[in-house]
Order: C-alpha cells, then sequence, then structure tokens
C-alpha cells in the first residue's frame, strides 16, 4: 500500500492535482504566522540594549539566512533522489527550488546590509556570514545558469542534480574556510552580525518567521513545480484536456 | 557477475526515445541474435543516431529497456561495453597523433584481441601509413582508420553510424567485406546508412524509422 | 577487466595526453604568460610600494594562479569532445573515473607544473620574503592539482556547451574559494615567520577529498554531458 502511494506521488498527474489542492492553505498559513511573527517583531519585542531597535531587522535577516541553506540543500536531496531514481517529479522539485533559494540568499544579503548599515556605517563589510551568503548565491546563480543553459531539460535536471550535489559537499567547507578567514582578518570592531542575547520575546518572533517562511518556500516551490511539471508533460493527454477546459 | 558469453543476444523492448519534444520512436523492439545484423533507415533526423547511442548505452531511452543476454545494459556498465565497438558519426581518433598511435590508445580501452596494430591497418587498406600524422591523411583514410579500431578488441557488437561516409568505391567494399566476415564469424551489428548495405553471408533485419513515427 | 589492462589503459591516456600537449607546445606557453602578466598588473594598479606588494603579494599571486588555472580547464576534455574521443572513454570497459583521473593529471603536468616553476620569480617580483616564497611553492605544489581536479567537475558540466567558458568560470570559481583562503592565508602567515601546519594541513585535507570525489563527479558530468 506504501509503494502504490509512492508511485502516486511520482506521477506528475497526481502530484499537480494534489498541489493544487495544498497551496491556498499553505499560503494562508504562510500569511497568518508572517503577521504574527511582525508583530510579535516590531511590537512585542523590546528593543536591544546595545542595538535599540534596528536590531529588528534580524527578524526577517536570520530565517532568510536559515531558509537560504535549508533549500540548497533540499535541492541537492531532491535532484538526487531525481538522478538516482530517476524520478521526474523530484527533478522539478530541485529546479523549482533553485530561483526561491537564490531570492531568500538576496533577501539575507540585502537585510544583511540593512542591519549593517547603523553599526557600520557602510553598506557593506565582509562579515563571515555575509561572505558565505554572497558565495551561496553564486552557486544558486550557477545551478540557474546551468539549467538554462541545456537544452533538453531532462539533461539539464541531471547536470544540475550534480552541480548541486558537488554545491551541498563545498558549502560546510566554504562555511568554515570563510569564518576562519574573518576571525584572521578582524578589523578593530566586532564585525560578526550576531544576534544579541536572546531573550524569550526575541526567541518566538524568530521562530515564528522560520516557519512562515518555510511555508511560504512550501506555497510558492508547489506553484513553481506545477508550471514546470505543465511545460514538461505537455504532450500527454491530460494536460491538452486541461488546456482544452479552460 | 558476468553473464555468461553463451548469452549473447541484444534485445529491445518498448524503446521510446524523445528530441526536442518529438517523439522520434516509441514502443520499438526488437531482438538481435550473433550473426545477424540491424540496418535503420529511415530520413535524416528520424532517430536512426538516437536509437544507436542507446543501444551503445550513451543514451538513456525515454522510456523501455534494452538488455544483453537478459541483464539491462544500464546495470552491466562496462560488462556490457567490453563486447561492444561504436564508430559513430565522428571518428574517434586524434588528428595530433599517428595511426599507431591512436589503435594502442583504442586497445587499451577495450578487450585486446589477437589481431596487431599493423595487421589492422592493413585489413583496412593502410598500410604504409602508420607513422602519418591523422592529421595528414585523407577523409576517407581517417575513416576507415576509425573502422579500424573495431579489429584489435574483442567484441561482438559492431555499433556503426553511417560509417560509408566519406568513402569511396573500392573502400566502401574493403569495409563491406570485413562487416560480412565478422557478422559470419558470429559477430552483431547495428548499422545505419544512407546507401544499401551489401552483406552477402549475413540475416539482416530493416527497421525503417520514418515508417514507424507518424 | 583485471587491473593490469587498467594500469595500462591509465598509462598510456596520461602518456596520450602529454604527447598530444608536446605536438603544440607553443600553447602550452599561454596560461604561464598570464599568471605572469597579471601578477605583474597589480603593482602597475596599485603602486609599487613595498610594503604594500608584500601585503597583497600572497592573494595577489593566488588569485592569478586560479585565474590561470580556470583559463586553461577548458582544455581538458573540449578537444576529445569535439573529435569523438570522449564518447570511446565512456564506451571503455574500464571505469571511466580512472581514465579521468588520467587526464586531469596530465592537464595538471601540462598547465599546473609550470606555474608551480615559474612561481618563486613572481614571488620575488613582489617582494616576498625567502620563508613565504617556500611555502608559496608548497601550497602551489598541493593547490594547483585541486584547482585542476575540481575544475574538472566545471568542464566536465559544459563541455557539450556553445558558450561554456562563461558558465564555467560561474560554476567553479566559488568552489575555489577554500583554497584561495587557506593558502593565501599561509603565506602571509609564513611571510611573518611563523609556523603553517594548520593551513597546509587543511589544503591537503582539501586535496584528499578533491582526489576522492572530484572524478566520480567528473565522469557522472560526462555521462550526462555527452547522452
Amino acid at each position: 500500500m506504501f509503494n502504490n502511494f509512492f508511485h502516486k506521488m511520482a506521477s506528475p498527474k497526481y502530484f499537480y492535482t494534489i498541489a493544487g489542492i495544498l497551496i491556498p492553505w499553505l499560503a494562508a498559513g504562510f500569511v497568518l504566522l508572517f503577521l504574527t511573527g511582525l508583530y510579535y517583531g516590531l511590537v512585542k519585542a523590546p528593543p536591544d540594549y546595545q542595538q535599540g531597535d534596528s536590531y529588528r531587522i534580524m527578524f526577517i535577516h536570520v530565517p532568510a539566512a536559515w531558509m537560504s541553506m535549508f533549500i540548497y540543500v533540499v535541492m541537492a536531496g531532491a535532484g538526487a533522489i531525481g538522478l538516482i531514481w530517476r524520478i521526474k517529479l523530484a527533478e522539478v522539485v530541485a529546479i523549482s527550488s533553485a530561483p526561491i533559494g537564490a531570492w531568500f540568499t538576496f533577501l539575507a544579503l540585502v537585510t544583511g546590509s540593512i542591519w549593517g548599515k547603523p553599526m557600520w556605517g557602510t553598506w557593506w563589510v565582509w562579515d563571515a556570514r555575509l561572505t558565505s551568503e554572497l558565495i551561496l548565491l553564486f552557486l544558486y546563480l550557477g545551478v540557474i545558469a546551468l539549467y538554462n543553459a541545456i537544452d533538453d531539460k531532462r539533461t539539464a535536471a541531471r547536470a544540475v542534480a550534480i552541480l548541486a550535489l558537488v554545491g551541498v559537499v563545498n558549502i560546510p567547507i566554504i562555511h568554515y574556510s570563510v569564518e576562519w578567514w574573518n576571525t584572521l582578518h578582524q578589523g578593530p570592531t566586532v564585525t560578526k552580525l550576531d544576534k544579541p542575547s536572546i531573550h524569550l520575546s526575541m526567541l518566538i518572533p524568530l521562530l515564528l518567521m522560520a516557519f512562515a517562511f518555510k511555508l511560504y518556500y512550501a506555497f510558492v516551490v508547489l506553484m513553481r513545480a506545477r508550471c514546470e511539471v505543465l511545460d514538461r508533460e505537455r504532450h500527454t493527454g491530460w494536460v491538452r484536456e486541461l488546456a482544452e477546459k479552460k | 557477475m558476468k553473464q555468461p558469453d553463451t548469452n549473447l543476444m541484444l534485445e529491445a523492448d518498448a524503446l521510446t526515445c524523445i528530441r526536442d519534444d518529438r517523439t522520434l520512436f516509441s514502443n520499438l523492439a526488437f531482438r538481435l541474435n550473433p550473426g545477424e545484423a540491424l540496418v535503420l533507415e529511415g530520413r535524416n533526423g528520424s532517430g536512426k543516431t538516437s536509437l544507436l547511442r542507446i543501444l551503445c548505452g550513451i543514451r538513456l531511452p525515454d522510456a523501455g529497456a534494452v538488455t544483453w543476454g537478459g541483464t539491462d545494459i544500464g546495470k552491466l556498465g562496462p560488462d556490457y561495453h567490453v563486447h561492444t565497438a561504436y564508430v559513430g558519426h565522428r571518428d574517434g581518433i586524434k588528428l595530433d597523433l599517428t595511426p599507431l598511435e591512436n589503435l594502442a590508445m583504442a586497445r587499451a580501452l577495450g578487450k585486446p584481441n589477437d589481431t596487431t596494430l599493423e595487421e589492422a591497418l592493413d585489413k583496412v587498406d593502410l598500410y604504409g601509413f602508420e607513422d602519418v600524422l591523422t592529421r595528414n591523411l585523407s577523409a576517407g583514410q581517417q575513416r576507415r582508420l576509425a573502422l579500424a579500431r573495431l579489429l584489435i578488441t574483442e567484441t561482438v557488437l559492431w555499433i556503426l553510424d553511417e560509417p560509408f561516409t566519406s568513402l569511396d568505391v573500392h573502400g566502401i567494399q574493403v569495409i563491406e567485406e570485413l562487416l560480412d566476415r565478422h557478422t559470419s564469424g558470429g559477430g552483431m551489428l547495428a548499422v545505419t546508412s544512407h546507401h544499401a548495405v551489401n552483406l552477402a553471408n549475413t540475416t539482416i533485419q530493416r527497421i525503417n524509422l520514418s515508417e514507424l513515427s507518424t | 577487466m583485471n587491473s593490469d589492462s587498467l594500469l595500462r589503459a591509465f598509462t598510456l591516456l596520461l602518456k596520450r595526453d602529454l604527447t598530444l600537449a608536446m605536438r603544440h607546445r607553443a600553447e602550452m606557453i599561454n596560461p604561464l604568460l598570464f599568471f605572469v602578466l597579471v601578477t605583474s598588473l597589480f603593482p602597475l594598479g596599485i603602486g609599487a610600494d613595498p610594503k604594500l606588494l608584500q601585503a597583497v603579494g600572497p592573494g595577489v599571486i593566488w588569485v592569478a594562479a586560479l585565474l590561470a588555472a580556470l583559463l586553461s580547464l577548458e582544455g581538458i576534455f573540449r578537444s576529445d569532445f569535439e573529435d569523438g574521443t570522449l564518447e570511446q572513454f565512456l564506451l571503455s570497459s574500464h571505469p571511466v573515473s580512472v581514465l579521468v583521473l588520467a587526464k586531469v593529471l596530465a592537464h595538471w603536468l601540462i598547465t599546473g607544473l609550470p606555474l608551480l616553476v615559474i612561481s618563486p620569480l613572481l614571488g620575488v617580483l613582489l617582494g616576498l620574503p625567502g620563508d613565504a616564497i617556500l611555502i608559496l611553492l608548497v601550497t602551489l605544489a598541493l593547490g594547483t592539482p585541486v584547482l585542476s581536479l575540481i575544475g574538472a567537475v566545471g568542464v566536465a558540466l559544459t563541455v557539450g556547451l556553445r558558450k561554456g567558458g562563461m558558465i564555467l568560470s560561474l560554476l567553479v570559481l566559488p568552489l575555489y574559494v577554500p583554497l584561495l583562503i587557506f593558502a593565501a592565508s599561509a603565506v602571509d602567515t609564513a611571510a611573518a615567520g611563523l609556523p603553517v601546519t594548520a593551513h597546509l594541513s587543511l589544503i591537503s585535507a582539501l586535496l584528499v577529498l578533491a582526489l576522492s570525489l572530484s572524478p566520480l563527479a567528473t565522469a557522472a558530468a560526462l555521462r550526462i554531458s555527452l547522452s
């Protein structure tokens, strides 16, 4: 019975229908958690004794950075599944995740930069986390560029899976080396974008935002995946029927 | 574990190939036994090269499977490749090496047989050109060198894509004789060609991909 | 196939690539010239103050080495792809990863080793002390193989593409960052007279990791690119 379920999940048509049902619920969940998180973060959490109110951008920055890492791992995992078991849906999820991950990385960079401005007086510092996020952005862009450069999308998905796997092995190494590099060249002021001493009232909005972002990823990846599935399966009967119904 | 050598049969089952959104062929099936030749016919772009590459194991089919002695060639990997030799559109030889150097490399990649490299060159009418840079040979001579690769390893199945390209009438005759000798000796052949392939001593199966599609 | 014939295939492939390079000897000098040229541009760009040059020297030389390696990477598979010999490797009865290793080794001997040989000259140009130049040599000796190994994966992924070169840089340069950090820092630290065992261990670890994983990834990527 479980085998049956697994086979059904791998069927693009089934996925299309199920995803269509899930998306509105996930989106609603996201809006709810996001607004709650914003409220707790902007209104209820107290100002930091060191950074005042400007630290509040961390409620976007930190979850965005977490998501950028999480999505890359999911992308690599889905790619691996698609590669080993040749499940088309896994390939679709992998490539649909890449732009979302890239945007979260970009968001982390921008919010990190905004966070830093009042502290350092400049828009960019070669802080360990920001530098790692920058390299991660390049890794994402590489995946997207490679996928777009290969005409046959099946081949493209397999190539990108290899690239993502190579990336996922390298990411811990890159992180470690950048941390190491940062401690070597530390300026006189502490440049680490560290969370202020975490108080429960700050932890709650942080976790709320983290979950909210996960739900956002979930419904957006399903939306993108549905588009990609339609594109890939455009020659099959069920897609033609769908198009004719409209 | 390796397949026993007595079980030499190439079988294709429900083979489907999609390229650039067009289904070139679907549900293709055939069986090839030692001593037989598969001749693929069809217009340009009908999927002949793609099918050959699927039989090589370079290209994955979009559906269906190719088996050798009952086992999927994807699972066999090198155990399948050791029995096959492929000459595609491109010659697969380096222009900056001599014919002898090219054949030595090709031989090392597979399972060497008893034919010496010089003998192989002689059989394709390249005697005397052993140490000339391949760059300085004519297109027909380069093609014959590419085909000489077939003679130096112990292979059962020869997969050839337009082998007679650039060859003159005499060259075609020489190669046809080699192919015929191979199959009558128990070898197998899968070949595409615009020419009619004359193999007097071989059982020929023909598949026309243009007729299959549409 | 037994290990004897595998070793024979490895050696013959290595010899083949070296022979081919020797028959185009003039081309071998290009990455080398690039290396020297780029390094020489820096004093012209940032001024010839000896203290400044010494401070940026290690990083500059290593970035130049990275770029020179990147420039020469396409050569690993491009020619074989175009004349059809690359697919013959995939159809061999030997594991593709071993054949890849032979090609990467050849590539390093042809493009990486010369960088090593000329690096002391560049060290002198930028005013690095003797200890630092020695460590520069060691980091290049350990690091240039890593550049070839990681680069091979990128080339394998892009070998079939028309504008492969552009994407190659995007794919490969982020992966070079850890090596760059450890190596430049090692030379810097050596210039200050401090021990560099930690740095060299880290670089060696990268080399071991690259040696074990990169041929497999490259083989997989080649199969995908040629399908």
